[in-house]
């Protein structure tokens, strides 16, 4: 069993309103110096695979198939082996 | 000419636009469970506004892999017009059949109103009726309108003229102040290359009959009916 942390990333240059409001937020806490916020998602998977490259090769297709809207996201994951 | 209107768990605009077709334009409609596979039988096929899969992970992500979208894709493929109204707009992104993608709006509100759009391009199946540059007032109803698309994905879609609704004021002048939700060049609607699949994100459903405030929309499904009608005189 390996476990995935996948995180999810706006491109560069992609504009995020929910990153704008909490940064704004932020600023009226009086964190003044805060000069970006990226609301990001992060996904943890569970999977079986019969090694760690197949556990890796499963992973990334799900990212491309779903996980990730290759328009305005970008991907990168990190696995656990559990056993 | 059959309408079939797809109904996702979370639809919530089916029944108006089964209304539509069925009750203003007269035309024999149904209602499409997503599981179903075959919608061979239809001449247009209706993705309606809503929530599908409540939103999860991101708007329409998870309506894409339906059963039901992959006879969609198939009927698209074989030239029947495909309608996606507000959250159909968003899963025909998702599912590759419009190219781009849907951001929160710009002010991470809901809004609901109505907004003026200006016809970019009257040659399209759902525009025929239409004249150029004409404004319609239609309403939205969204959080989620705000279209992205690459430098070169909007280079190729204006110069393909993709481009089919754009917000302006009421005098079809696209300024910041008319785009609703912070959507790239204004963009409300935009249709493939081949012109026979339309994403639109105000809803002409809830504009055929004067009960409804406005009757603007109308001009998308007679058009898209006098289209198919030509054809099939």
């Amino acid at each position: 069993m390996y476990k995935a942390k996948v995180y999810i990333t706006l491109k560069e240059g992609v504009l995020d309103p929910e990153g704008q409001a909490v940064c704004a937020g932020l600023h009226s806490l009086g964190f003044t110096g805060v000069a970006l916020v990226r609301m990001n998602k992060s996904v943890e998977i569970m999977v079986e695979a019969a090694s760690l490259d197949d556990a890796r090769a499963l992973v990334r297709e799900m990212c491309e198939r779903l996980l990730a809207n290759p328009v305005m996201e970008e991907y990168h994951f990190v696995l656990d082996d559990l056993v | 000419m059959r309408f079939g209107i797809v109904v996702f768990p979370g639809s919530n605009c089916d029944i108006d636009c089964y209304h539509a077709a069925k009750e203003v334009l007269g035309q024999p409609t149904e209602y499409v469970w997503h599981q179903e596979s075959d919608l061979a039988r239809f001449d247009c096929i209706v993705l309606p506004g809503g929530f599908s899969y409540g939103d999860y992970l991101r708007t329409g992500a998870l309506a894409r892999f339906s059963p039901v979208m992959t006879a969609v894709a198939k009927e698209a493929s074989r030239g029947k017009l495909i309608l996606g109204i507000c959250n159909g707009f968003q899963i025909l992104l998702e599912a590759g059949l419009l190219p781009g993608a849907m951001q929160k709006n710009d002010h991470l509100q809901f809004r609901c109103e109505m907004r003026h759009v200006r016809l970019e391009n009257v040659k399209t199946p759902f525009t025929t009726l239409g004249q150029a540059g004409q404004v319609l007032r239609l309403p939205i109803a969204h959080a989620e309108g705000n279209y992205f698309i690459d430098e070169l994905g909007l280079e190729a879609l204006l110069g393909n003229d993709q481009v089919v609704f754009r917000y302006t004021d009421k005098d079809g002048r696209v300024t910041a102040e008319a785009n609703p939700n912070g959507s790239l060049h204004n963009i409300a609607g935009i249709v493939n290359r081949a012109g026979n699949v339309l994403g639109i994100m105000p809803h002409p459903e809830r504009s055929t009959e004067e009960i409804q405030g406005g009757t603007d929309g109308l001009l998308i499904w007679t058009s898209l009916l006098a289209w198919w009608g030509e054809r099939h005189a």
